[in-house]
């Protein structure tokens, strides 16, 4: 393919180019091309939340949006959230939770999670419920995970 | 005199304690073990209790991924086992290991070993000097084998163990950073994806394949009997040519599975095994009441939320492997046997896959790595599978019947006792003795049959697991049918016939109860001597402040389960509160908990929890669907788990016995889960279901 086929993506606030089929799931590009691996593959049809990713503002599975129709937008991935060093209110709340169990879920549900947080910082709990029903876990790790929104939603952002 | 000690069984097959341990001059301790993490936690119990035994702080110990190049041989992650064996190997070996670097540092030190204490590896002489286990430790060190002769610290001496330390394996997950062997990435890595038969037993005829070798990023189309894969530079390459594969091929077939679905017709219409496991006569017993029933249970599916996936790799011609299987060393074996080769050129890494529940797709995915990986030698292949196919392959948890009977006396207690389980076989793991347990193998030009399942013997028991109750009736008899013979391919599933058994023990329980007028409580305590059992349920009635008699408002209802999982472990108790909506909804649960000594104390919480709301799902809206031809269930609109809206809260009371010795709890709640939420819909609407999953069509037929 040719240099003028290259697909240009903002992802957490970086931009990179890729050569890819347009009609290429994000999912793939983030994960083999970009090596982000927090976007998990569960279903590939939209049904799981393993692959959330935030496009301007909005949760999205990653498994179900194609890489062209994802080119000039924002798009954010838990790695994208904090790292190590500095962890989002989020993830510092899933830690002291402990709100994991195999964690393969966890990466889609806090995506989800910052999504509703963003747009509503002190939701209510019937809210965070709505905004992670398209996350599944089969772990049933929800109670924990309910706990730890509900904790970072408490905390105000720095 | 010292006692020899019975070690752990783990301990006693791999003596040698360099297996288990290495202490490095660089002040760290490397620990290895053959348990594999799948989102229990387990790892980070193994390093509490070696850094206890060892006195070093717990920053310093690393563990090694199971690998067959170097880990003990364990054999499975399974059963709720890890904790008895695998952590406490480690302690013991852990201790063995403090006494050898206390007894070199008093020589070193010139003084006997009274004299020395220890912390974070520096061992002191009361008269002055020390001398750190880094100076200490060489190569031969731990060339010894373990004496049996150690005992472990007293639990007044412990820092780590008993303590909710946090998870290891967290940060990275909560970060997104690399965690899984989905995740695995190698340079040159390719990808490959399988073709499976539309049914279990069509088998191919016809695969025109050009098109699809011409298809951009297409480096290789496998075919081997009826075996059908694809490697591609790109993964959506290999998902887009597998599709075109899948259109291509023309299969053949006959129609193979049951026309009934419900397990009751299936399974005990055919033979059975029968086989008395429990049978007790004491007292003539002067019947009253007499109460029977029936139980089921559908096929229903691991459901893990990564499809299983695999990494092979064939360099030189030998072949490294990849995989979240549950036994390294019994997946080495089953895929060498697969692909013809001699098992010392067979590697297999353990890489953390989702949580598993059992025995799911992992294996099969390893050897289809591998076989993808022989056509494109030198190149890392790495295989997801697919949802559709994770839901059609993977071996289900088998549907079971149970039928009770029982009979009350005059003063309303249980006399006679009778329990029937109709079963297939609860395990089909790689390494059966026969046949090849490993779905590409079924396939290939030259196939290998399945091996036969097996189901483990009493105790812990695969279908009659947890079937003997553990209430004390003067008269019973429990009789296991075991149907060889499966329509659909089952294998281990989270607390394998417990599920069914405990389900059908203690909804009979209540029907009891309610036929005695007394509170279901009340009427499981009565028959039960066992203390700790007793002291379970008494802390769960405590905890949501049980009422006696309480009368239902007509939606809502509570109910209780209880057992001992395989009668020899962990001790749990769960009383739950549903309501009535549009389905079964489980709303609040409180448990309580007795697992001996708990290593720590929130791993233990946070299994029960997610051992009773995955329960809630199995048990309310879980069932594998199939026609004449095939599974229907094929992804996750066709099989609804519960959701985050649909969630129970869970309260768990942890009883403390640091002095029992530990045992695991992942497969605990299953059962009593499963009866609390049908006694609690009894409780709530006076209708008794005894068909899992407790839908709201049963629900209503129920009624009326
Ligand atoms: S993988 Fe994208 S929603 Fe399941
Ligand atoms: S923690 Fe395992 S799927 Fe959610």
């Amino acid at each position: 393919m040719s240099d003028d086929s290259a697909l240009h993506l903002a992802v957490n606030g970086m931009s990179y180019s890729v050569t890819a089929e347009p009609e290429t799931p994000l999912l793939y590009v983030l994960r083999n091309d970009l090596k982000l691996k927090g976007a998990r593959f569960g279903c590939g049809l939209g049904l799981c939340g393993a692959c959330m990713v935030v496009i301007d503002g909005k949760a999205v599975p990653s498994c179900d949006i194609s890489v062209a129709a994802a080119v000039g937008k924002q798009i954010t991935t838990i790695e994208g959230l904090g790292s190590g060093e500095k962890l989002h209110r989020l993830q510092s709340a899933f830690i002291a939770e402990q709100a994991a169990q195999c964690g393969y879920c966890v990466s889609g549900v806090i995506m989800s999670a910052y999504a509703l947080l963003e747009r509503n910082p002190s939701p209510r709990d019937d809210e965070i419920l709505v905004a992670l029903d398209g996350n599944l876990c089969r772990c049933g790790t929800h109670a924990r995970i309910l706990r730890a929104v509900k904790r970072a939603a408490a905390e105000l952002p720095q | 005199m010292i006692a020899s000690r019975k070690l752990p069984r783990s301990l006693e097959t791999n003596p040698l304690l360099g297996h288990w341990l290495r202490v490095n001059r660089e002040g760290t301790v490397t620990v290895y073990t053959g348990k594999v993490e799948i989102g229990q936690g387990i790892l980070t119990a193994v390093v509490q209790v070696a850094a206890d035994e060892l006195d070093v702080a717990i920053e310093r110990i690393r563990l090694e991924p199971a690998d067959t190049r170097y880990s003990p041989n364990e054999g499975l992650t399974s059963g709720s086992r890890s904790v008895e064996e695998g952590v406490m190997t480690v302690a013991y070996a852990a201790a063995e290991a403090r006494e050898i670097l206390l007894e070199r540092g008093a020589r070193a030190l010139g003084v006997s070993l009274e004299q020395l204490t220890v912390s974070d590896g520096v061992i002191t002489a009361r008269s002055g000097g020390s001398i750190s286990y880094w100076d200490l430790a060489d190569d031969n060190l731990l060339k010894r084998n373990a004496s049996g002769q150690v005992p472990l610290k007293p639990e007044s001496e412990r820092r780590y163990v008993g303590v909710s330390l946090p998870r290891r394996d967290i940060l990275r997950k909560i970060t997104g950073a690399p965690a899984y062997v989905q995740d695995l990435d190698f340079p040159g890595m390719v990808y490959g994806r399988v073709v499976r038969p539309p049914t279990y037993s069509a088998r191919l005829t016809a695969l025109h394949d050009g098109e699809v070798r011409a298809l951009p990023g297409v480096i290789a189309v496998v075919r081997d009997g009826s075996f059908v894969g694809v490697v591609a530079e790109r993964e959506e390459q290999a998902i887009r040519a597998a599709r075109r594969l899948a259109r291509l091929a023309q299969w053949h077939d006959v129609p193979s599975l049951p026309a009934d679905m419900t397990p009751a017709a299936y399974l005990q219409a055919q033979p059975a095994r029968s086989e008395v496991i429990s049978e007790k006569s004491i007292a003539a017993a002067v019947p009253r009441t007499e109460l029977a029933a029936t139980y089921t249970r559908p096929f229903i599916a691991h459901a893990s939320m990564a499809p299983s996936c695999a990494v092979a790799h064939l360099h030189d011609g030998k072949y490294q492997v990849w995989s979240h299987t549950q036994g390294i060393y019994l997946l080495r074996h089953e895929l060498a046997r697969a692909l013809g080769v001699e098992e010392s050129t067979v590697t297999v890494v353990h890489a953390e896959g989702a949580g598993c529940f059992g025995h799911n797709g992992a294996d099969d995915a390893a050897l289809d790595a591998a076989l993808l990986a022989r056509a494109v030698p030198e190149k890392p292949v790495h295989v997801q599978w697919m949802r559709e196919d994770e839901f059609a392959w993977e071996p289900y948890g088998p549907a079971m019947v149970v039928h009770t009977r029982a009979a009350l006396d005059e003063s309303g207690n249980i006399v006679d006792w009778h329990f029937d389980v109709w079963s297939y076989p609860h395990v089909a793991r790689p390494g059966d003795r026969d046949g090849v347990n490993l779905v590409a193998a079924w396939h290939l030009e030259q196939p290998f049959a399945p091996a036969t399942p097996s189901d483990p013997p009493l105790p812990p028991g695969g279908s009659h697991r947890n079937a003997i109750p553990l209430y004390d009736f003067p008269n019973q008899r429990v009789t296991n049918h075991l149907v060889r013979k499966s329509p659909l391919r089952v294998s281990a599933l989270r607390a394998l016939g417990a599920h069914a058994n405990v389900f059908a023990i203690e909804s009979f329980m209540d029907e009891l109860a309610t036929a005695a007028g007394a509170d279901p409580v009340e009427f499981r305590l009565r028959h039960l001597r066992d203390e700790r059992a007793r002291a379970v349920i008494e802390q769960v009635a405590q905890a949501c402040g049980w009422e006696a008699d309480k009368r239902s408002d007509g939606t809502r209802g509570r109910g209780i389960g209880f057992a001992r999982y395989k009668n020899v472990g962990c001790y749990v108790a769960v009383v739950v509160e549903v309501e009535m909506e549009t389905v079964v909804r489980v709303t609040r649960a409180w448990a309580a908990v007795d697992v001996g000594l708990a290593v720590n104390p929130d791993g233990v919480i946070n299994q029960i929890e997610g051992g009773i709301i995955q329960s809630a799902s199995m048990t309310t809206r879980e069932q594998v669907a199939f026609d004449r031809e095939r599974v229907t269930t094929r992804n996750w609109d066709d099989y609804p788990i519960l959701k985050f809206s649909e969630a129970p809260t869970v309260q768990v009371v942890l009883l403390n016995r640091p002095d029992q010795p530990p045992v695991g709890v992942g497969e605990g709640a299953t059962g009593p889960t499963a009866a609390a939420i049908a006694n609690a819909v009894y409780a709530a609407l006076g209708a008794r279901v005894r068909d899992m999953p407790l839908t709201r069509e049963r629900v209503i037929a129920a009624l009326t």
